[in-house]
């Protein structure tokens, strides 16, 4: 079998606070092939951003990867140095943030900007890279890019500062781009444009895109294969399909229950019960039994390996456990 | 049909910003004309900086109308009978960080509007009255002596509510009430919002941005562009047929959860971003992102017109 472009294997990301060690991320593995659009959904303090942020190794001072490999061309990065990371960033992997109006730097031009990673990561220099920070401006569809190189973040709207970061990130074109809720602060029309961006590039460019969110509208939308996190595990995992329309976890069949539904808007919700966990505070079984609805005594003393569905789904919930054992298929 | 509850003719609220050493008027709302009923859910949609909030606000007098009247039960909001009014009338807000005081429980967060309004003879009814509500909106009692930092935000926002039905209110300005609040927090406060309307007959103007949970929520919806309402009609038949082609896109862009449905659709992309509202485009204020704009939008601003059953659009092309 080929090499995988990125394999995180058995992740472990903790912070160390003043109120204890907070893991974050627990044991999560995840491949990424080439050209692939991969889906992370989950909460609030679910470990997804906290993943991405591993990979890039730019986690905030008290967070360290405390154990697991993080592979990229079959090379593990995850003990890679500061320097070594350096090279790693933006060249092979880049990531854009939620927020465009703070992940710019208000006293620098977009084009220094632009420039600072193209001049960092290739040999072109001066009148060079102006040239690729405009072609670049042109590809995320900026007008005037000319002129907006010599601008500063403020006098551009909150789409078009999105546009921007994309520009950079794709500024050494990346096999592996990280967007950590890129639409999350935009408009719904603003969205859709940055959306379809994405979409288009990712086709002309075949880097392998992963998309933090919490919004399942925009993994439907968006990806091939999507992962579920809670409480810094993964949940389950398969192709958009299988989790949109065979979810075999609780906690996803919990959350797709709990968005109004398309087809029937008058249809009462159905909320997930009680309240995120406290990762302070970690059950010793699955993440989820404290809210589930079907938590079982096993739930709570052991924690679920994953189960294979078929061969395009995976999903930690003892449920499936159980229905294997009694033969039937799970949830019915 | 009865008299609506909330009448609002001819709003308008202007905002004057100084550039330099002109001062702009910002047309936050820009002669707005709606009405509420009874006991009904009014959905109001619109991007950020479309006026929204202003609109929500402005109904409860936290701003001064630059122009326009607003009724409730048929008698007009005026700055004199505002605190009576806002026994009736009550307001959820967005962040349920920064709309509670720290430094005061629970009970006194939930008791401050029984004060205001005297509702409550003595400590030992006032004691009684905040538990009832604290149980309307899922609280237990032993919340009561804590403070707001104490909750997650979810729960906040259940302090929020129960602090706007204390006075027993006819009708609630909601803005952006779940939008702060994770996807399976937000369905617990959805139908919260609905138990309650079904109890106590409480009125919403439901603000929010979530096209899908104002759908969800609402029995009619307006949408607002740029300061004005561009359509307003029943929400399954805006969903179903939009008329307006700045709801036709808006409705387009919603991602939908559903992976065959979502990548099946058609987006209707909008060009562009949306106009400074200290310089608004002449006319219509959409046509400078309209695929249909013509010369006679430019002159002229549309107004609402009835297209049948309540449908009411504002535009010269469609």
């Amino acid at each position: 079998m080929a090499e995988k472009l990125l394999s995180v294997q058995d992740l472990h990301t903790s912070f160390f606070t003043d109120a204890g060690e907070v893991q974050a991320v627990n044991g999560v593995s995840f491949d990424l092939d080439r050209g692939e659009i991969l889906g992370i959904v989950g909460e609030s303090g679910s470990g997804k951003s906290v993943t991405a942020y591993s990979i890039m190794q730019i986690l905030a001072d008290t967070g360290k990867i405390t154990g697991g490999k993080i592979l990229y061309h079959g090379v593990d990065i995850s003990g890679w140095t500061e320097r070594q990371m350096q090279e790693f960033r933006g060249k092979c992997c880049s990531i854009i943030f939620q927020d465009p109006m703070t992940s710019l730097n208000p006293v620098f031009t977009i084009g220094d900007q632009i420039m600072e990673a193209i001049t960092l990561h290739t040999p072109k220099k001066g009148k060079e890279a102006e040239d690729r920070a405009v072609e670049l401006l042109t590809l995320v569809g900026i007008n005037e890019p000319e002129k907006r190189i010599r601008q500063y973040p403020f006098e551009l709207s909150g789409g078009m500062r999105q546009r921007v970061m994309i520009a950079m990130a794709l500024a050494c074109e990346p096999d592996i781009l990280i967007a950590d809720e890129p639409t999350t602060a935009l408009d719904v029309t603003i969205q859709a444009q940055i959306l379809e961006l994405m979409q288009d590039l990712q086709k002309k460019l075949g880097m392998a895109v992963i998309l933090v969110t919490h919004d399942l509208g925009v993994i439907a939308d968006m990806c091939d294969n999507i992962v579920v996190m809670y409480g810094g595990r993964i949940c389950e995992r398969g192709t958009a399909h299988e989790i949109f329309y065979n979810p075999r976890h609780e906690y996803t069949r919990g959350l797709l229950r709990s968005i109004p539904n398309v087809n029937n808007m008058k249809k009462k919700l159905i909320p997930i019960s009680g309240t995120p966990i406290n990762m302070l505070n970690m059950p010793k079984g699955c993440a989820f039994c404290p809210r589930c609805d079907s938590a079982m005594k096993i739930c709570l003393a052991e924690k679920p390996e994953e189960l294979l569905i078929n061969e395009n789904h995976k999903a930690a919930c003892w449920l499936n456990v159980r229905d294997a054992f009694e033969g039937r298929e799970a949830g019915k | 049909m009865s008299e609506p509850l909330i009448e609002v003719k001819n709003l308008k609220m202007y905002f004057p910003v100084r550039s330099g050493f002109k001062t702009l008027q910002l047309k936050a709302v820009d002669d707005v004309t709606f009405d509420v009923g009874r006991g009904e859910t009014l959905g109001l949609v619109g991007e950020s900086g479309c006026g929204k909030t202003t609109v929500g606000r402005t109904l409860l007098r936290l701003y001064e109308p630059t122009a326009g009247e607003i009724r409730f039960n048929g008698e007009p909001v005026t700055g004199k009978n505002i605190t009576a009014m806002r026994k009736e009338m009550q307001m959820v807000f967005q962040d349920p960080y920064s709309s509670l005081d720290p430094r005061m429980t629970v009970e006194d967060i939930i008791g401050e509007p029984l004060d205001v309004h005297h509702l409550c003879a003595n400590r030992k009814e006032r004691r009684e009255k905040i538990l009832e509500l604290m149980s309307y909106v899922g609280l237990n009692a032993e919340h009561a002596r804590r403070y707001a930092h104490e909750f997650s935000g979810g729960q906040r926002q259940r302090i929020g509510i129960a602090r706007a039905l204390a006075v027993d209110p006819k009708f609630i300005v909601c803005d952006e009430p779940v939008s702060a609040l994770d996807v399976s927090i937000q369905a617990q406060v959805i139908n919260m919002f609905e138990d309650l309307q079904e109890k106590l007959g409480v009125a919403y103007l439901f603000i929010a941005h979530d096209l899908l949970v104002v759908h969800h929520i609402s029995k009619r919806i307006a949408v607002m562009y740029l300061g004005k309402i561009v359509e307003i009609a029943d929400s399954d038949e805006l969903n179903e047929h939009p008329i307006h082609p700045y709801t036709e896109s808006l409705l387009s862009a919603v991602p939908i959860p559903d992976p065959d449905v979502t990548r099946a659709r058609k987006r209707i992309l909008l060009e562009g971003d949306v106009p400074s509202p200290l310089h608004m485009p002449t006319g219509c204020a959409f046509r400078t992102r309209c695929r249909f704009a013509t010369e006679q939008c430019a002159k002229e601003c549309p107004a609402l017109t009835d297209r049948g059953n309540g449908h009411q659009v504002a535009c010269w092309n469609r």
